[in-house]
């Protein structure tokens, strides 16, 4: 049975229904405990924890470099590129590295080996302390595709942090960014607001927590008085609700703030805390079935 | 035909409202949700016709022939996506595998091939009035921004020579999906929320945006839910020489409409005057010749 490095992933479909909220407020009252913003596009947890010591790691991936002059022109490379990386212009083979997916294929069927690989940088990895919160953060540069390399290295680095509960805050939407952030989840907490958007990308990563037969509950945010679609929605489909985080201006005005709202206020301190523990007991009960 | 696409790098700072309202103000007859990893505009924009559904092809995805494989594990070392196992014969996690093909080069035995898969679907809402694309990423997939360049293809197609606007609802961050979104549009709307978060990743968009040479606007949703911060915004659209279109508040009448799949210009509240205004000054924006916005 696994207890401490119990690793939760925190998602929701939608952005801004409150997966960085959820996150940073639990991360911060788990005792030691270790967050991992995987949102590398727009990563926002450290504008909270203001981690100190923080230590960076430029991540890159490899792209071919063709030597004009061992290049016979055969175009083998060309011909086998499945993402259109390289053309060959006026008797010159050209790589085009933004569309490139770093594969290798055709440094490895180059039959004159005029082909070799280098590092490009595409963002960084960072790693700091917020009081018993270990962070680490990816951030991706402006105008690179895919930051799924600085997702993988993220969660490389946290798993060696296994002796603490790791919570690892994921990018909006379903695809394959997201899934890459869920794969090593003992447990997934889907965050929903109580709008028609907000129930409708519900929908679809519960489809993806289920695809990946992943544990999981939802955790309410933005709560009003009256009808709420996103609960209506756990009810028919039969998920657990985890807790409920009502719709206030007080604590709308700490999160914009980039304040940790259970290191302001004892009253928030109370809410997460109970959220904390009902998400522990739900992630052990389901690792001990489910081993 | 000007094309005006609508981003905020943040999730959930109301592209999707804003989006809805513009195309209810502007009559436009052309418009398109990019936002298919998470798409929301046809909740309210749909109209009463049945749309057309064509499944769209992203990458192929090796397949193994386990008859044929004689376990040399060639493939599996040579995969850079950690696609390939050996738990009872060799195997490929088609989530893992992006199709670039390497497997099946080096296959000795030809036990490998590319096959077609499904990574989405396409869908066009039209009739002699209208048209509305959009699509739906299958979940766990890939290649977004091929399925984004194919959303736009289909709007492109569709409009006629004296079709003024089309309006374009975005996803959020700044990756593919958003990168294929800003090609060949005219202008950027950015929807900035006054938050520290909000902020962070609006100046991390306008860094992407920058890099295609598009006008760009912004306007502030839910202004008042910090006013410090909305000061920040509108500050920093004035030393960076941004064209700024305009505030729109917080509003309880607001999401109730939208949750009654109406738009906010559809009910009489303030975000939806406040939409209005906002919706006059980017038209102002998109429309002016872009010599005469130097002088």
């Amino acid at each position: 049975m696994k207890s401490k490095g119990v690793r939760i992933a925190i998602l929701s479909g939608k952005g801004g229904t409150g997966k960085t909220l959820v996150s940073v407020n639990i991360a911060s009252i788990a005792g030691k405990s270790v967050y991992v913003d995987c949102d590398v596009e727009e990563p926002n947890g450290y504008l909270f924890f203001k981690p100190d010591n923080v230590r960076e790691e430029i991540i890159s991936v490899k792209i071919p470099v063709i030597d004009e002059d061992q290049c016979n022109g055969c175009r083998k490379c060309v011909d086998f590129c499945k993402f259109n990386a390289l053309a060959f212009i006026k008797n010159k083979p050209y790589v085009f590295e933004e569309v490139c997916h770093s594969c290798g294929g055709c440094m490895l069927l180059c039959p004159e080996k005029a082909i070799r690989e280098q590092e490009k940088a595409i963002g960084k990895v960072q790693v700091g302390v917020s009081g018993n919160v270990r962070v680490y953060t990816g951030i991706m540069n402006a105008g690179e595709a895919s930051g799924i390399p600085i997702i993988k290295n993220l969660l490389e680095k946290s798993i060696l942090d296994n002796t603490f509960p790791v919570f690892v805050d994921c990018p909006p939407g379903s695809s394959c960014i997201v899934m890459e952030s869920i794969k090593d989840a003992d447990y997934c907490i889907l965050v929903a607001e109580p709008t028609v958007f907000g129930v409708y990308n519900l929908s679809m990563v519960y489809d993806l927590v289920r695809l990946f037969n992943k544990p999981h509950g939802v955790v309410l945010n933005k709560c009003l008085d009256g009808e709420n679609p996103a609960e209506s929605f756990c009810v028919e489909n039969n998920v657990p609700i985890l807790g409920r985080i009502p719709f206030e201006n007080n604590l709308g005005s700490l999160n914009s703030n980039a304040k940790i709202a259970t290191r302001e206020s004892e009253r928030y301190k109370v809410l997460f805390s109970s959220l904390l523990e009902t998400v522990m007991k739900e992630v052990l009960h389901e690792t001990t079935i489910n081993p | 035909m000007k094309q005006l696409l609508i981003l905020s790098g943040k999730g959930g700072t109301g592209k999707t409202t804003i989006a809805s309202a513009f195309i209810k103000l502007s009559g436009a007859k052309i418009y398109a949700d990019c936002d298919i990893d998470a798409p929301n505009l046809h909740l309210i924009m749909a109209q009463n016709i049945e749309p057309k559904r064509t499944a769209y092809f992203g990458m192929p995805k090796a397949e193994i022939d386990i008859d044929k494989c004689i376990e040399c594990g060639l493939c599996k070392e040579k995969c850079r996506f950690e696609a390939i196992s050996n738990a009872n014969g060799f195997m490929v996690d088609p989530y893992a595998c992006e199709g670039c093909g390497v497997c099946e080069a080096f296959c000795p035995v030809d036990a490998v091939s590319l096959k077609p898969a499904i990574a989405g679907e396409l869908v066009l809402y039209a009739d002699e009035n209208k048209v509305f694309s959009t699509a739906q990423l299958k979940t766990g997939s890939g290649t977004s921004g091929k399925l984004v360049t194919e959303v736009k293809r289909h709007l492109r197609t569709r409009a006629s020579p004296d079709t003024k606007l089309a309006i374009i609802d975005g996803s959020p961050g700044i990756g593919c999906p958003v990168i294929a979104s800003l090609s060949g549009v005219d202008m950027v709307l950015i929807v900035a929320e006054p938050s520290i978060s909000g902020i962070n990743d609006m100046e991390r968009i306008i860094k992407t945006a920058e890099t295609f040479h598009t006008k760009i606007g912004v306007c502030i949703n839910k202004y008042d839910t910090n006013l410090s911060n909305t000061e920040r915004i509108e500050e920093f659209c004035k030393e960076n020489g941004l064209s700024f279109t305009g505030r729109i508040p917080f509003d309880p009448e607001a999401v109730a409409a939208i949750n009654n799949g109406q738009t906010i210009v559809d009910v009489d509240c303030p975000a939806g005057a406040a939409a209005k205004e906002v919706f006059c000054n980017t038209m102002k924006l998109l429309f002016k010749e872009s010599n005469a916005a130097e002088t």
